[in-house]
């Protein structure tokens, strides 16, 4: 079994702050981290080699330091890694993303894909399927369990608002994973030792342009672009109201929690 | 010429087998119908499912000129490709000016793929649309922290020339929600978004709305069944983890004993969250230790922590700081717990919760009738 | 010369601080306070890899070297100091003396499952009446006809000995010569071997967590194929041992102190005094930014003396260098930390207490401050 999997360097969004003066994030100081459900994605991946011998390739889109996200993933076990890193990927949208790594997974050759359910930075949960579309692949997304039937048959929960359904899917295929799938290991030492004695492979645009349309990547290709981005008003000193009648305060926390959409 | 805005409509099978339609797609006909009044165009939504037509005729009395109707059992339970292969014979068929989705676990599992069927942007999980100009720097210089020059520029001649005024303005959250994005897709069509439940206002249902029902047929084939789907599942109770829970209304001393945790759990159970507690709580053995916040308990970031008679020393703090909105109810005003709340209320917590309790209560049902 | 730490080590060294967060973090106060090791927490540790840093990954070891060891020490008693000798004891004082002097049977036999994670390892040099005078020892080996040995006499502060396996075990075997040339080195199975008692944990001020106690040896028979090295060379091997060990616990101190230190910035810029939060007070930021230089030098120290090791170059100095003066740190860094956090810093609700009791023993074991000044004076030839 050939497993590629789909993972994403992001800043650890529980540490970044947005700077109120120019509006834009304090990105110096906060860790880069693998994004979490793709962590799950790779222990599901290193499950299946431990199990039945799967072999796993880790594919990362991004600039030269997601070369240590790279690594990591190695250290936990996959047998070898890609860097997908071009200017000319740059500035991609999600369309544009899953166009550039889809390129590069036909290239490496898989029967199953596992992608994390969506990344702490973008928020958009739209690559794995994009990916999936692009390669005309069946996908279940959510995932929360996945077993190996043998052959090309896996069995998957799929987890919705109020229920799950589990489902077969036959490979070629792609998944995308929810932490809750399991709790990804550490890194061992000799792990991150034999990692640094591995070559990654990094792929720029002429690796991948005899497949590549260069007007579907980087900003010109992307369909969707950024038009504004600024921070939510900082929180302000609060309120306090003294002096109210019962009514008058249950109004007022009604008002709150209508105005922040908690009800 | 794309026109018209679409509304994709969601459905579940309960429980008992019938075709329930999801709010958050009445919720999108409400806002598709401000969006229409800006654009002057029409609401159409797209109800997809399997004996349940009689819906159609709500969706109208939401609002919806038009519903297209994909009745076939192919559409449940939910598959992916039977959806995307429906919602993408309409999008070609029709051509729309824009699609929204509910930014469900169904419609983010959709939508990417029919973008990438179509070859077009979509924005995930918005939680504010805007064709106006003038009502998004409204927008903006009310709730944001943008600079007002910037604001300004928006409507500004060149930034006119630059792009379409018209276009549909997609804010969402990003980076954990530590910031905010408006997307634009200016040269693709449709422009496709899924918005987040329970954001947008449900609107007012008007039972003598008039509107057109359309089927559409889709010659679905055996093929777009491509996974097989074993069985369905309702879980269980599950324990209960505050540190999962969106909502925390939360006791401290000022609650006085296990009877006061009685009167916080109606009100928990109402906002759809867990009661937690400080120190005290758990020390006196009012409420279990696995629902102590703070130093020597649990870190929380619910999205509401609902304090009620605690003080707020710093070691309780340390565990809900990062709460996105503290609301503090009090006997007294200076506690450090006002001092950190969004808002806090001088009160006594055993008057005013049974009656925000309640009126939490009538507030969802009202809101629950479609 | 580059101070920065290279990529592979920089990848370690995130692996020891967020398992040290996530895993060692929620229990260390309560392992302390019940005066013993977590052994699932052990066997965490032993799976991935933090008893064999330093080791080749063919013998089973992690292919690091002593520079990630120290890491690996570093960040591991920044959140639990028990931590820190249990991995120190068991890498620098077992495995390093096998690893330097044992035979390839020896170490195939006996190094590899303590570094591949089955196995853990401790020392037995001190005894109840022979601590800085380490000659003094009077733990006997008589040969028998055989060619076995027959030990008897007791080891005191025994790290980790009431779990360990394996003891690399210091006895004397010729009384007529001096000690330096007259001590042996066995290898000795702790749970097997018949004679062998295991105290209860010896209860102590700090690193209470950690095993610590008394082995006494009652006509234990050892066969001859375990001395390790030459009968006569044991002194040499303890010595060098120890050497190796003064860096573990020199990072152990730097861990301590920049444990202590972060949690009482991370206090007192919460806490609010006279309308401020304590750190915003100019003498609050004069101390802290003492504190951290003087970690950060410490830090250097550690750094150079592993890395003078890893090349195999002379190190004793450097190495007791390092110790005298973190740990030196560790106590004064740990005592600010207490004092600033204030009363809340003497409540064992916050582990700054807990970092202030483990500071002390630094400047005592593996050789005191005094004994490291020996060391020292020595390298200066005055």
């Amino acid at each position: 079994m050939k497993i590629c999997v789909c993972i994403k360097q992001v800043p650890d969004t529980a540490e970044v702050k947005l700077d109120p003066k120019t509006n834009t994030l304090i990105r110096d100081g906060v860790p880069s981290i693998i994004n979490h459900d793709d962590r799950s994605a790779i222990e599901t991946a290193i499950q299946l080699k431990e199990q039945y011998g799967a072999h796993v390739s880790v594919v990362c889109m991004g600039p030269p330091q997601a070369d240590i996200a790279l690594r990591e993933a190695l250290a936990m076990g996959c047998d070898e890694a890609y860097l997908l890193s071009a200017r000319e990927f740059g500035g991609s949208d999600t369309y544009a993303t899953a166009t550039i790594i889809a390129t590069a997974l036909r290239k490496i050759g898989f029967d199953l894909v596992i992608t994390g359910r969506q990344a702490i930075d973008g928020d958009t949960a739209q690559v794995g399927p994009q990916i999936a579309e692009q390669l005309h692949l069946p996908q279940v997304t959510y995932a929360e369990e996945l077993k190996y039937e043998g052959g090309d048959t896996l069995i998957v929960r799929r987890q919705f608002e109020d229920q799950s359904h589990m489902i077969k899917i036959k490979m070629p295929c792609l998944i995308t994973a929810l932490t809750e799938l399991n709790e990804p290991r550490y890194m061992s030492v000799k792990g991150i030792t034999s990692a640094y004695q591995q070559e990654v492979n990094v792929w720029g645009f002429d690796a991948l342009k005899d497949d590549l349309n260069p007007a579907w990547i980087g900003l010109k290709g992307s369909p969707t672009n950024v038009f504004q981005s600024f921070g939510k008003q900082l929180r302000q000193a609060g309120k306090v109201m003294t002096g109210l009648s019962d009514e008058q305060a249950v109004d007022a926390i009604m008002a709150k929690l209508i105005e922040r959409h908690i009800i | 010429m794309a026109k018209d805005i679409f509304v994709v409509v969601e459905q579940r099978v309960d429980e008992n087998g019938v075709c329930v339609v999801q709010k958050v797609g009445i919720e999108l006909i409400g806002e598709a119908c401000k969006l229409a009044k800006d654009s002057g165009d029409n609401v159409v939504a797209v109800l997809l499912g399997h004996n349940f037509t009689d819906q159609a005729q709500m969706l109208i009395q939401y609002g919806a000129s038009k519903v297209l109707v994909v009745d076939s059992e192919y559409l449940v339970p939910f598959m992916t490709e039977p959806y995307v292969k429906a919602v993408t014979q309409i999008v070609r068929d029709y051509e729309p000016s824009i699609v929204l989705f509910g930014a469900s676990s169904i419609g983010r599992d959709i939508a990417p793929r029919v973008a990438g069927r179509v070859h077009t942007g979509l924005t995930a999980d918005c939680t504010r649309l805007d064709i106006d100009v003038a009502k998004y720097q409204d927008f903006l210089r009310r709730t944001t922290s943008l600079q007002p020059e910037k604001i300004d520029a928006l409507s500004s001649p060149e930034m006119a020339a630059r792009l379409d005024p018209k276009l549909l303005k997609m804010t969402r959250p990003a980076f954990g929600g530590n910031i905010m994005a408006t997307i634009v897709c200016p040269a693709y069509a449709p422009q496709m978004a899924t918005v987040r439940p329970g954001v947008m206002e449900m609107p007012e249902k008007n039972p003598n709305a008039k509107g057109i029902v359309e089927e559409v047929k889709v010659d679905f084939v055996p093929e777009d069944r491509n996974v097989e789907i074993l069985s369905t599942e309702h879980p269980k109770e599950k324990i209960v983890d505050i540190t999962d829970a969106k909502v925390l209304v939360s006791g401290g001393r000022g609650v006085g004993g296990p009877e006061g945790f009685d009167l916080l759990r109606p009100l928990a159970k109402e906002l759809g969250g867990e009661v937690s507690s400080s120190r005290i709580g758990v020390d006196n053995g009012w409420i279990e230790k696995s629902r102590q916040v703070g130093q020597t308990g649990k870190t929380v970031h619910p999205n509401l922590y609902l304090a009620c008679g605690i003080s707020g020393a710093i070691q309780h703090q340390a565990g809900m700081e990062s709460s996105e909105c503290i609301i503090a109810i009090n006997k007294d005003d200076k506690c450090p717990m006002m001092e950190m709340a969004d808002l806090g209320i001088q009160a006594d917590l055993f008057k005013i919760v049974p009656k925000l309790t309640a009126a939490v209560k009538a507030y969802n049902e009202k809101k629950n009738q479609l | 010369m580059d101070f920065k730490l290279d990529k592979c080590h920089e990848l370690q060294r995130q692996l020891f601080r967020s398992f040290a967060e996530n895993e060692i973090k929620p229990i260390a106060k309560d392992m302390d306070e019940n005066e013993a090791y977590d052994l699932d927490l052990l066997a965490k540790l032993q799976k991935y890899g933090f008893f064999g840093i330093p080791f080749p990954r063919e013998l089973g070891g992690g292919g690091s070297d002593n520079l990630g060891y120290a890491l690996a020490m570093e960040e591991c008693s920044r959140i639990d100091a028990s931590t820190g000798i249990t991995m120190s004891v068991h890498t620098s004082l077992c495995c390093q003396a096998i690893y330097h002097n044992g035979t390839p049977e020896q170490k195939e036999k006996y190094l590899r499952p303590l570094i591949d994670g089955t196995k853990m390892g401790c020392f037995g040099l001190t005894e109840p009446g022979a601590g800085s005078d380490v000659a003094g020892a009077q733990t006997v080996a008589t040969q028998n006809e055989d060619g076995s040995w027959t030990i008897n006499g007791s080891k005191i502060f025994t790290t980790n000995s009431g779990f360990a396996d394996t003891c690399t075990l210091f006895a004397i075997t010729d009384r007529n010569v001096k000690a330096s040339k007259g001590m042996t080195c066995f290898i000795v199975d702790l749970k097997e071997m018949p004679g062998i008692t295991i105290s209860d944990n010896i209860e102590r001020m700090g690193i209470r967590a950690a095993s610590n106690c008394i082995v006494t040896y009652d006509n234990v028979r050892v066969p001859a194929d375990r001395v390790l090295g030459k009968v006569g060379g044991g002194f040499k091997i303890a010595m060098q041992s120890l050497d190796s060990g003064r860096i573990g616990i020199a990072a152990q101190a730097v861990g301590i102190a920049q444990g202590a230190l972060d949690e009482s910035i991370k206090y007192a810029k919460a806490r609010k005094q006279f309308g401020r939060p304590i750190v915003a007070f100019q003498n609050s930021q004069f101390k802290l930014a003492e504190c951290q230089t003087l970690i950060e030098a410490a830090r250097l120290l550690v750094w150079k003396a592993a890395i003078a090791e890893d090349k195999g170059e002379p190190f004793s100095a450097l190495a007791a260098q390092a110790k005298l003066f973190a740990s030196d740190v560790a106590v004064q860094v740990t005592r600010y930390a207490v004092q600033l956090m204030g009363g809340y810093g003497y409540c064992r609700e916050y582990p700054v207490e807990r970092m202030y009791r483990d500071a002390k023993i630094t400047e005592i074991y593996e050789g005191t401050s005094e004994v490291m000044k020996m060391v020292i004076a020595g390298s200066m030839k005055l």
